[in-house]
């Protein structure tokens, strides 16, 4: 079982930059561990700290300002390798949910394995999000699973997205899909004999 | 649905979900060192095995060393995830194809040249550039960890539908150019979100024309377009290449499998939900300028004008401007190899550019074989002597440089033009700046020092077409 996503109300820490690939979320010099923790600390490692491992007060995660439980970026997010530690990173520094008007594709999949929501808005509603964070950091965003709902807390701004029905099932009651396909392995003999008799 | 993706996809359809996630039976799964580890741990904290370890095949790749591959690796968290890939491997009886052995080498150079990958297959690995398997005619594609572990546990992974795009090229290629420049240039025109969503099959007369290795450089990148996978049409350059290769069919076999992959095309009615056609008389030798692979020029050719705040973050990254000519830009650094251009072919053409001339003093050039397979045959053909002769050494293969895990890093600032796949930012180690290219402009800033058009080193009848 896995954590339940339900509904999350939470400030959100804003990386307007487009085409962020996994080699910024994580570096491949990161990727040796043989486990799935630890990564939330070297998470955008190289615009996090400079070479001596001091934070670079200039980069959204380091001020004061932002944080919360939501990642808002620019479109294209997670573009490049397959690494699913791009998605254990971000969970392992307590994000929840991640905001962009477009997702690479092994990225999302990468992200809903392990609970963590990405959330497609329009562009219309991500320069809005930007700019509400930009005018005060303390702006809330309410992400609705059920509904398939994001909201900028205190205005009308209100959008819905897309999830696939079986994910969304999922991330709602905790699943895993590994148990799922162990669970359906007679079924999955049945189309290797099938598959066999074609040739 | 009578496109080859959907052909392919159909058939290894074991049921679709309430809302259409498919459960997708794999036929092949490769696995490295990587990606790999959490996915063996899980099924170990649910007591399951792996399911078919028949059809899993493991080569490490990823942080070995290039160099003194007879000596332990000396990096400690190298070593280790090294030797849980082994442990995992022998614990499960998965075969495994060890450093230094002869078929060891980058998962997808391996898996073509030993035969493991053929037509009609669906083949995953934890691994973005698995797509190069598509050029066999095969819907590959890298997944997650979380997948990679579905995989071993079921042989199955849950995945929506991709849509379908064709990407044609038409008409003949100019002298000078290769595959490496079709592709850079199709991305550079679609953009690294212009497939995404999608599988893309590379159709037209020119993509037809490509040997099969210039077709898996194509496919190997489309994943840098965002699309889920690249495939080509199985044709008889794909029969000629696998023909004998140690896990290809063999007698009857073999003529039963040509019979059935000959099938596994588009039909002419096939509908596509996007398709684009490219003439092949518009593509030069490329170079990239920027910090993801879309950010591609011709080699002759000058860094356009700043599209917004993500573009002049990426130029400023490179140290380059808007407008500047690409050609007689500094290189410090040569990297030739990765999945992308790693195999007998690209060092054929790096080597026959490189011949008679001499490296220039200010480059460090690492040339790494994709397997061991092309290392060997890269000394049997005598490309090794070539090279030494001209100033450059052979190093053993693996990943190297594409995404400097091992020793093999750009020191930060430093400028390299490599054949690798992604120009993101420290992808060659920190700081470092890359300039993706093919093979012969790979070769002219080797031999030159600078940015150059590899067309002004060549014989006006030479053509060097892959």
């Amino acid at each position: 079982m896995r954590n339940k996503f339900t509904t999350l109300v939470s400030t959100a820490v804003p990386l307007p930059i487009e085409n962020i690939d996994t080699d910024q979320i994580i570096p491949a010099r990161f990727l040796k561990a043989t486990t799935r923790e630890g990564f939330g600390e070297n998470l955008f490692r190289d615009w996090r700290y400079d070479a001596e491992g001091n934070p670079k007060p200039d980069f959204a995660m380091n001020s004061p300002l932002y944080n919360g439980e939501i990642l808002v970026a620019g479109k294209n997010f997670g573009c490049g390798s397959s690494r699913e530690h791009a998605a254990w990173a971000i969970a392992g520094a307590g994000f929840r949910a991640v905001v962009s008007s477009f997702f690479a594709d092994i990225f999302r999949n990468n992200a809903l394995n392990n609970g963590l929501l990405p959330v497609t808005v329009s562009e219309a509603m991500a320069a809005e999000i930007f700019r509400a964070i930009g005018e005060n950091p303390a702006t809330e965003l309410r992400i609705d699973l059920a509904a398939q709902t994001i909201e900028i807390v205190g205005t009308p701004r209100k959008e819905s997205f897309d999830i696939a029905p079986y994910k969304k099932q999922c991330l709602m009651n905790g699943y895993d899909d590994v148990d799922y396909l162990v669970s359906i392995r007679t079924e999955i003999e049945a189309f290797e004999q099938k598959q066999k008799q074609k040739r | 649905m009578n496109t080859l993706f959907d052909k392919i996809w159909d058939a290894h359809t074991v049921k679709v979900l309430d809302g259409g996630s498919c459960v997708l039976y794999i036929d092949r799964q490769y696995i490295h060192e990587v990606t790999s580890p959490q996915a063996f741990a899980g099924l170990r904290e649910r007591g399951i095995g792996v399911f078919r370890p028949s059809q899993v095949t493991a080569s490490p790749d990823h942080n070995i060393p290039t160099a003194d591959q007879h000596l332990p690796i000396a990096e400690p968290q190298s070593a280790a995830q090294v030797a849980a890939l082994c442990r995992n491997c022998d614990e499960n009886g998965i075969t495994i194809f060890p450093i230094g052995s002869q078929r060891n080498g980058i998962i997808h150079v391996m898996g073509p040249e030993t035969g493991l990958t053929r037509p009609g297959m669906t083949i995953v690995c934890g691994d973005s550039h698995t797509s190069t398997h598509g050029a066999l005619g095969c819907v590959a594609f890298g997944i997650g960890t979380s997948e990679v572990e579905m995989a071993l546990a079921s042989q199955c992974i849950l995945q929506s539908k991709p849509k379908s795009m064709r990407i044609n090229v038409e008409g003949e290629l100019r002298r000078g150019v290769c595959s490496k420049d079709i592709i850079l240039y199709i991305i550079s025109k679609l953009g690294t979100g212009g497939g995404t969503g999608h599988f893309v099959e590379f159709a037209g007369s020119a993509i037809r024309s490509l040997s099969m290795e210039a077709r898996m450089t194509i496919c190997n990148m489309s994943i840098e377009m965002g699309a889920r996978g690249g495939m080509i049409a199985p044709d008889e350059t794909t029969f000629e290449y696998l023909r004998g290769r140690e896990f290809a069919p063999q007698g009857a076999e073999w003529d039963a499998a040509v019979e059935r992959w000959s099938a596994l095309k588009s039909e002419p009615d096939a509908v596509f939900d996007k398709e684009v056609t490219f003439d092949a008389a518009d593509i030069e030798p490329m170079i990239t300028y920027g910090t993801n692979p879309g950010m591609g020029v011709a080699v002759n050719g000058a860094i356009p004008a700043s599209d917004g705040a993500s573009f002049d973050k990426a130029l400023d990254y490179m140290g380059f401007r808007e407008g500047e000519k690409m050609a007689g830009k500094r290189v410090d650094y040569v990297f030739v190899g990765s999945c992308t251009n790693g195999r007998i072919e690209d060092l054929r053409a790096f080597a026959s550019l490189v011949e008679g001339r001499r490296k220039a003093p200010n480059v460090t050039a690492w040339i790494v074989p994709g397997s061991k397979q092309v290392e060997r045959q890269a000394i049997e053909e005598g490309l090794r002597d070539k090279l030494e002769a001209a100033g450059f050494t052979l190093r053993q293969p693996g990943c190297s440089a594409c995404l400097a895990m091992n020793e093999d890093k750009i020191p930060a600032g430093k400028y390299c033009v490599a054949t690798s796949n992604r120009n993101f930012e420290g992808r060659q180690g920190p700081e470092a700046r890359t300039m993706l290219a093919g093979p012969l402009v790979a070769a002219a800033a080797a031999v030159t020092g600078v940015v150059t058009d590899p067309r002004d080193l060549m014989k006006p009848d030479e053509t060097r077409q892959k």
